[in-house]
């Protein structure tokens, strides 16, 4: 009897067992569907960070407080403070190094921000004038502020371009007078619609010059983080060399290994993230890997079921000549079949979700890529037929090593 | 030169240690085209012989000649080869797949030959005519009745062109006018030159065969030539 033949007659015993069938497939499609969709989704969700990360632009520089660690994010990201990085050290970097084109440092807060009756809960963010040129980010109407605006702690704010539409609907903001923690600042412009930039929607906030913020909103002398622009992606490694010379000499620091500041390139950035993305990707692939099993375990279960259930069978096709093999082989291609089917059912249906999934982040703004790679359906497939084989192997050989003549007896 | 030798054949079972003595000492040949019915009371090992004569078990001792060949000490995969090749069964019970036509059933001793998908069919239903049953090919077996389903063993046994079919008990599931007609058929492949091995405990039954070996307490205690042969006749116009 050969392969094609066993398929076919194993067609009909499982077309004769519709429902246990279908049951018995469940298991496996739901495995390999969550391995699918796990796969597709972490993808897609690594595709967001990135594109988000590529859309701040390549050559970028970041410093950040507090020690580095190449593996893990910064410590600063955490949400721990650390109070030693100022504004006086950009200002120094950037007069020092001439391949860094821009630079700026960072402070943050949320805070209510009011237009007469109009309310809205915002974020500020204090930054020099030079943001608009490390960003890449366009005015749209009026200006930004100035060095001097910024030197001087000037009370102007420039508004996001959602919180602009959310206090002003269709009115000009420029030149009204918006009330931030009881100060007043003058609207010298409104950004241009950015989007999500660095996990972060860049047109829900206000930009305060960056004295302003740290003194009259924060009471802070610190900044957060900087980012600088260098004028070409080959001097970045120079430029953040000199970076760490630099900040070293500043802060008196005699060796790295003592460093209170931390310098990334976007690349590393990338790095360190793809490597926490990756980590999640593999943990959540082992858990769908579980349903595998689990479904592997009901595989079996139902093929023990169907030698003791189908003995007399196994007896009748020896005594007409079927050798031990054949009826392996038969329980084998059986299970395999099974799983097989139920891993492409779970293979179709794990791409749908995986679509499904991408279109609506799609919809709500991500830059979301819908990624099904073929290693995936490829591993789906060998998954499926490597746990029909795993799990039908030990029902098969049951089978395969009954006494004819005590099957036939078989009640 | 005999189609069935068999020489001081013993048989035993082995469980935990413990002998169980099956048969004992059989000696007896089996010529081609023979109608023998091997007859005996429940335990006396009958159904054993049978099976040990059938390929689906193995002797302990003595010798066993099937068509000048010793098959006394074949591997599992060997005994299935002569199964498939010359050997067919009728069980008491029919042991036909449920939930499978009729045709498919018959076929199914050929699937593990390399017989053509075509050669398959018609064998299968040549065989089905032959016991009556072309107009049931695609009914299932929980559609026929008892006489039928045991046709359909009896097509099922003479598909591949076995040169011994065994009956076990063929008529003990059946009313006695489908009994006869299942000894009718038997009959007529007899005539047509099958040998056939009855196993049965009934003496009536047996006596539809020509020579009856009897058997009790594992040992051969009769051989004889049937007499009074009863013939099964006009039953199979039942059929039709």
């Amino acid at each position: 009897m050969n392969l094609f033949e066993q398929i076919r007659s194993v067609w009909k015993i499982i077309g004769r067992n519709k429902v246990r069938s279908i049951l018995t497939m469940l298991g496996i499609v739901i495995g390999v569907m969550a391995v699918i969709v796990v796969m597709s989704v972490g993808a897609g969700a690594q595709s967001l960070i990135l594109n988000q990360i590529k859309s701040m632009g390549s050559n970028l520089v970041g410093v950040l407080p507090g020690q580095a660690d190449e593996k893990g994010p910064p410590a600063s990201a955490m949400g721990i403070v650390i109070t030693t990085l100022k504004d006086d050290d950009i200002k120094a970097l950037l007069k020092e190094i001439p391949s860094l084109t821009a630079g700026t440092g960072y402070v943050k807060g949320a805070e209510t921000i009011s237009w007469g009756d109009q309310k809205t809960d915002t974020n500020f963010t204090g930054v020099s004038a030079q943001y608009t040129e490390v960003e890449d980010a366009k005015v749209e109407f009026g200006r930004f502020f100035t060095e001097e605006e910024e030197r001087a702690s000037t009370r102007v704010v420039v508004l996001g371009s959602t919180v602009a539409k959310d206090l002003f609907g269709d009115q000009d903001p420029l030149d009204k007078q918006i009330k931030i923690k009881k100060t007043l600042f003058n609207i010298i412009g409104v950004m241009k619609e950015r989007g999500t930039s660095g996990m972060q929607n860049q047109d829900n906030q206000v930009f305060v010059p960056l004295y302003t913020a740290q003194k009259l909103l924060l009471g802070i002398d610190y900044i957060s983080f900087a980012r600088f622009k260098v004028d070409n992606a080959e001097d970045v490694n120079s430029a953040m060399e000199q970076m760490n010379v630099i900040l070293r000499d500043r802060h008196k620091i005699d060796k790295p290994e003592n460093d209170d500041f931390n310098v990334r390139s976007t690349a590393q950035g990338l790095d360190a993230i793809m490597s926490i993305t990756n980590a999640l990707k593999m943990f959540l692939a082992a858990i769908a890997a579980i349903a595998l099993i689990v479904g592997g375990v009901g595989i079996m279960n139902i093929m023990l079921a169907a030698v003791q259930e189908r003995t007399r069978e196994i007896g009748l096709r020896k005594a007409v000549g079927a050798k031990n093999s054949d009826i392996t082989v038969q329980f084998l291609v059986e299970s395999i079949t099974i799983t097989l089917i139920g891993g492409i059912i779970g293979i179709i249906l794990g791409i749908f979700i995986s679509y499904s999934v991408a279109k609506v982040a799609q919809q709500m703004g991500y830059n979301w890529d819908f990624v099904i790679s073929i290693s995936a359906i490829i591993i789906g497939c060998i998954v499926s037929v490597g746990v029909g084989l795993l799990f039908g192997i030990a029902p098969a050989r049951r089978a395969s090593l009954l006494d004819p003549i005590e099957a036939l007896r078989h009640e | 030169m005999a189609l069935i030798e068999v020489v001081d054949l013993d048989k035993e079972y082995v469980n935990e240690e413990v002998v169980t003595p099956v048969l004992h000492g059989l000696n007896f040949k089996i010529e081609k085209g023979e109608f023998v019915a091997i007859m005996g009371p429940s335990g006396s090992g009958k159904s054993t012989l049978m099976h040990i004569l059938g390929f689906l078990d193995k002797l302990s001792k003595g010798k066993f000649v099937f068509d000048g060949k010793d098959v006394s000490t074949l591997t599992d995969d060997e005994l299935a080869e002569m199964r498939s090749k010359s050997v067919g069964f009728v069980f008491q019970a029919f042991n036909l797949l449920p939930r499978t036509t009729v045709l498919e059933n018959v076929i199914l001793p050929l699937i593990y030959t390399k017989m053509s998908e075509k050669e398959r069919m018609s064998k299968s239903k040549a065989a089905l005519s032959s016991v009556g049953l072309d107009h049931r090919l695609q009914f299932v077996p929980s559609q026929l009745s008892g006489g039928e389903k045991q046709r359909v063993a009896i097509a099922r046994a003479l598909v591949n062109e076995p040169a011994v079919i065994f009956a076990d008990e063929p008529t003990g599931n059946l009313d006695s006018k489908s009994g006869l007609q299942v000894m009718q058929i038997l009959q007529e492949l007899n005539e047509e030159g099958h040998t056939i091995i009855l196993v049965t405990h009934e003496k009536y039954t047996a006596e539809h065969a020509k020579r009856i070996l009897r058997i009790r307490d594992g040992e051969l205690v009769g051989d004889e030539i049937v007499n009074n042969r009863q013939i099964a006749n006009g039953a199979k116009e039942l059929i039709k």
